[in-house]
């Protein structure tokens, strides 16, 4: 079983961070980058070193919980950091060269269960807390590089898919007259995957830093006074305003600065079915954006009925403003939901949409893991994808091959969701004639 | 004196019926088997031939629960190939095929001598119930009423059962055989949820007007590897299969007459299996083919009928005709019986429980076909597992289930029962995540103590079996204890990398440079074991690194498996739960947290909220 640990406190500029780890390897791991085991349950300041570089990481307070009085029942420990990006970054690293694991949504809680150590007064809302970090996460893979990483990921394992599937043929229907050169194949195409994901390991991921803070969209129908409520919360005319309906054909970024936590605000085409190509590809940047944000800030125009296509885009979450309040009354709900009046032109409750904000940003900031983890997060599950795709080429039976690339596919499905037995046969039915 | 009260009864005379009366009766509860007719239980209606890579498993496995399947196929095997040789021992699939009069005999001859038994030719057409709901009683067709504590049904494809044939089409069970109706509407009035599936089989050909000569002949194993443990030798006559292949015009004539088949006329709504696909399905799916094997199967010793492995199909008459005309060889063959497709009624396994008791229905028990699954094999192993938990409920005990990590009959019923199928299903060893450890070679390792504490195990082969178990111990002690350094390794003849560590004999044996061979050369202790005892040793240290590395997550599952869900939860009234995961969780009622987690589409949330509600409940009751 592995050792997972995960950042416990929430993201954003805290003067602390704190770390927590459990699982078997807590004690060995400890001693390594703590040198020495603190006494239990005490806080001691310890210099934390790089196990292999002997560089020091951090002055941190380092508690040892040994299972299974602890909270997940297992030994685990607390590192509780100065709060910067780069020690948190540096932290990380070098648990993971000491074999920890980042850990996934609701796994702390999963162990914590099992060991019969879950503590019920904290149990309160686990669930909602697991699923917004599982969409924190894959929101976040979606945005790397404006999502071409979660497209590179998701080859991979459809490629991965393919390599399993082809195996499993080979195993399975042996007698179906498949291409002999089969298995061949499959290592010759294992072994470039494998290189492909190594060097894209070792190339230090160039250009995919990832964009922090609160991500918020605006989207509406055209005209709804979108782009007047970017330059009205951003005090500038950041975005072309006219009264043309369609105006907006790009996305618009403006960046905020609301109570410390750094706010990107989107302003997107309106929604609407159009002929000219250009809008049409901003109308589908603006759905896509939407799919991306924390936050969707959805408007419309009091002085117009709510418009249909923004209607689908409400759930529970989104932000609904009724704009225009200087030309017409708001109306009392929209899709259930109870609009936040505003009008641009003169001011009225900018006030109340920047609170509002502003809460959203802090409970994010709750929520989501650094980059300084989700780093790490990729880097574990990607290096153990390709050591096994590795493994799998040297297999000596072909069942050690098939054994190794569904561990491999298992280590890449906790980035690109999981991929389960009936996907590879798909594959398996899809690229073979079986069946006598 | 008709008696007229039973523990078990049994409803269905195929392989899930008659291992499940079989099953019942080795438990010690008084069972009745009612089948259509005596003559045909344990036909096979399909292709004559038991295991292979999978089935191979499900079949070993019924054996060492000392079921009759393995047994009746080596008293009627004719031809055995033990599939995958080459690959390693957890791949490898033992099949027979087997003489259909022979096998039918060895079946009826297993029943017969079965004590507790009792075998009548008379429909099922109701059920009773009392007031709680939980069958009581049997009616039949002849108007008694038969008492008893548990029922299994196992109707095949005889529910709503109908051939079609190019254009025309006609209710059956089997050609020649009545559907079921009067059990049909038995079934529909307990408002189960019934869904459609079809397949189909290839005509059946006159072998004596097969032109042998121009066709390449495959025999079996030289030294046929029986499927029962408690079989020592083959002794029938064993013949060879002839192998041919479709043509370009054939291709051409099947493409021509398409919209004659009723699969792509629309006639036909039940879904088919994507690994068994009619010759139409092949010829339009990969077009880019101009050749699709056959294997020609006889099926039997004295019966002149062969099976074209490779062609079912359910196209008009006079295309199948010229359809087999086009294929060398078979030039002037006559066709004995048209291949037909079948559409029939299955009931939807997430209706019920991993003991295959319907959850709604207490006291009823479904096995086979009727649960969506295909394949003699896959039948016999359910029809074993409900036999024995029909005996259990009758007799006032606990039901007993087996795990993914115990055996194939553990992976199907648990893929049955929690995900439900969307084609008839058959077992793949792709299917198991513990394939490394669930070989067809070590079945009894696995299951038979388990059947012996079950009532399942006769006495004979738990004899055979604890005196294998123990030599097999000792082996495996003194295999971990010997070994030696490299030095003295190579200078006893097993070629070794010279890094000086000491090794066990595991540890050599485990090194894919070294051949087993080589190791009992050297150590001739290992040849003079038991051949079995040896393979099994081989197999461990073959497997071991591997199996090693599972193990934390093996404990892990089982941790998750032994959380177990109230029976009859309500998904919805747990706090946190998404109506999505409501829905499915509600669809599959898992019994346990492990099997929650294995539903398809259950988020690491929805879990957290299972558990947290679990523990909630737990200190509630503590």
């Amino acid at each position: 079983m592995h050792t997972i640990f995960a950042l416990a406190s929430g993201a954003g500029r805290a003067a602390i961070a704190v770390i927590r780890l459990s699982g078997p390897d807590t004690r060995t791991i400890l001693q390594r980058l703590a040198g020495g085991l603190p006494k239990a349950r005490q806080a001691s300041l310890r210099r934390l070193r790089h196990p292999d570089t002997g560089e020091t990481l951090d002055e941190a307070l380092a508690l040892w919980f040994p299972g299974p009085g602890s909270y997940t029942g297992e030994d685990s420990a607390e590192l509780h950091l100065h709060g910067g990006r780069a020690v948190v970054e540096g932290v990380s690293a070098a648990l993971l060269a000491l074999g920890a694991r980042p850990a996934e949504p609701g796994e702390f809680t999963r162990r914590a269960f099992l060991n019969n150590r879950l503590d019920l007064t904290a149990a309160e809302g686990i669930a909602d807390l697991i699923d917004a970090e599982t969409a924190a996460q894959r929101r976040q893979a979606l945005r790397q590089a404006g999502g071409a990483l979660a497209r590179r990921y998701a080859g991979w394992a459809e490629r991965l898919t393919r390599l399993l599937a082809h195996q499993e043929a080979a195993i399975e229907f042996a007698e179906d007259g498949l291409p002999n050169t089969l298995e061949a194949e499959v290592r010759a195409a294992g072994a470039t995957l494998a290189a492909e994901i190594a060097s894209h390991l070792a190339d230090g991921h160039r250009g995919e830093r990832l964009r922090e803070g609160l991500w918020a969209a605006i989207v509406g129908a055209p005209n709804a006074g979108k782009s007047s409520l970017l330059n009205a919360l951003a005090g500038r005319e950041a975005a072309i305003v006219s009264a043309r309906a369609g105006t907006t054909r790009d996305v618009v970024e403006v960046r905020l600065d609301l109570s410390g936590v750094p706010v990107l605000l989107a302003d997107t085409a309106g929604l609407r079915e159009t002929e000219d190509e250009i809008e049409a590809e901003g109308v589908r940047r603006a759905r896509r954006r939407a799919e991306e944000a924390d936050l969707v800030i959805a408007v419309f125009a009091a002085d117009a009925p709510p418009d249909a296509s923004t209607v689908t885009l409400l759930a529970p979450g989104t932000l609904v403003i009724a704009n225009k309040t200087d030309l017409a009354p708001a109306p009392g709900a929209i899709g259930g939901i109870v609009p936040l009046a505003v009008s641009a032109t003169t001011g009225q409750g900018l006030d109340a949409l920047r609170a509002a904000l502003a809460e959203a940003a802090a409970h994010r900031a709750g929520l989501s893991e650094e980059a300084s983890l989700t780093r790490p997060r990729h880097r574990a599950a990607l290096s153990e994808a390709a050591e096994w795709i590795a493994e799998a080429g040297r297999a000596p039976l072909p069942e050690l091959s098939a054994e190794a690339l569904r561990a491999a596919l298992r280590a890449l499905g906790r980035l690109t969701g999981r991929i389960g037995v009936e996907q590879v046969l798909d594959v398996v039915f899809g690229d073979f004639c079986i069946g006598k | 004196m008709r008696e007229n009260h039973f523990d078990v009864v049994v409803v269905g005379g195929g392989h899930a019926g008659t291992e499940a009366a079989a099953a019942a009766a080795r438990c010690g509860a008084r069972t009745l088997l009612l089948t259509h007719k005596f003559e045909t239980l344990g036909e096979m209606s399909c292709n004559p031939a038991i295991g292979g890579v999978g089935k191979g498993h499900l079949v070993r496995e019924i054996d060492a629960l000392d079921g009759l399947m393995g047994r009746a196929a080596d008293a009627a095997g004719i031809h055995f190939k033990l599939l995958n040789r080459s690959k390693g021992p957890a791949v490898r699939g033992p099949r027979a095929q087997a003489d259909r009069a022979l096998y039918r005999r060895a079946v009826q001859a297993l029943l017969t001598a079965q004590p507790g038994l009792t075998i009548r030719a008379e429909a099922a057409e109701g059920l009773e119930r009392d007031a709680a709901g939980r069958v009581v009683a049997v009616l039949t067709g002849a108007g008694a009423r038969i008492g008893c504590g548990a029922v299994v049904i196992t109707a095949g494809t005889f529910l709503r059962g109908e051939i079609h044939i190019g254009e025309t089409r006609q209710p059956a069970g089997r050609v020649g055989d009545a559907p079921s109706v009067g059990l049909a509407l038995a079934l529909e009035a307990l408002g189960l949820p019934m869904r459609r599936l079809k397949t189909g089989t290839p005509p059946r050909l006159d072998g004596r007007t097969i032109d042998w000569t121009a066709l390449e002949m495959q025999p079996g194993d030289a030294e046929p590897e029986p499927l029962s443990w408690m079989t020592d030798r083959i002794t029938n006559r064993q013949v060879a299969c002839g192998i041919t292949a479709t043509t370009p015009e054939g291709h051409a004539l099947i493409r021509a007459n398409l919209h004659r088949a009723p699969i792509h006329s629309g006639q036909i709504q039940g879904v088919g299996p994507r690994y068994c696909p009619s010759i139409e399905d092949k010829i339009s799916r990969f077009a880019d083919r101009d050749r699709h094997q056959i294997f020609l199967e006889p099926e039997g010793l004295d019966d002149p009928t062969v099976y074209p492995n490779g062609i079912s199909t359910s196209l008009p008459e006079d295309v199948q005709r010229a359809f087999i005309a086009t294929i060398p060889g078979l030039e002037r063959t006559v066709i004995a019986r048209l291949g037909y497709a079948i559409e029939y009624d299955h009931v939807d396994p997430r209706a019920l429980r991993p003991t295959l008791e319907l959850r709604a229905v207490p006291g009823l028990f479904l096995a086979g076909q009727i649960n969506g699954t295909t394949g003699y094999e896959e039948a016999g192993a359910q029809g074993l597992l409900a036999g024995l938990n029909a005996a259990l409920l009758a007799g006032g005990g606990e039901g007993q289930v087996l795990a993914r990590t115990e055996a194939y009959l553990g992976v199907m019923v648990d893929d049955l029962v929690l995900q439900g199928v969307t084609e008839p299903y058959r077992m793949l060893t792709a299917r198991s995540e513990h394939r490394l450890a669930l070989r067809a070679d070590n079945a009894g390792l696995r299951l038979t103590e388990k059947g012996i504490a079950w009532g399942l195990v006769g006495p004979e082969r738990a004899a055979r079996f604890r005196a294998f178990s123990a030599a097999l111990t000792d082996a495996l002690a003194r295999a971990r204890a010997e070994g030696g350094t490299p030095a003295a390794l190579q200078a006893a003849g097993i070629p070794i990398n010279q890094d000086g560590r000491w090794r066990t004999l595991m540890e050599v044996l485990a090194l894919p440079e070294v051949s087993g061979e080589a190791v009992a050369a050297a150590f001739p202790w290992l040849r003079d074991l038991p051949s079995g005892i040896r393979a099994q040793l081989e197999a461990e240290a073959l497997y071991a690194p591997y199996l090693q590395r599972q193990a934390a997550e093996l404990r892990l599952l089982e941790r998750e498996e032994r959380a177990s869900i109230p029976l009859g939860i309500d998904f919805t009234t747990i706090p946190g739960l998404s109506r999505e995961m409501q829905q499915r969780l509600g669809a599959a009622q898992p019994e346990t947290l492990g099997s929650a987690g294995r539903v398809a589409g259950i988020t690491p949330a929805a879990l957290a909220a299972l558990a947290v509600h679990l523990r909630r409940q737990q200190e509630r009751f503590t």
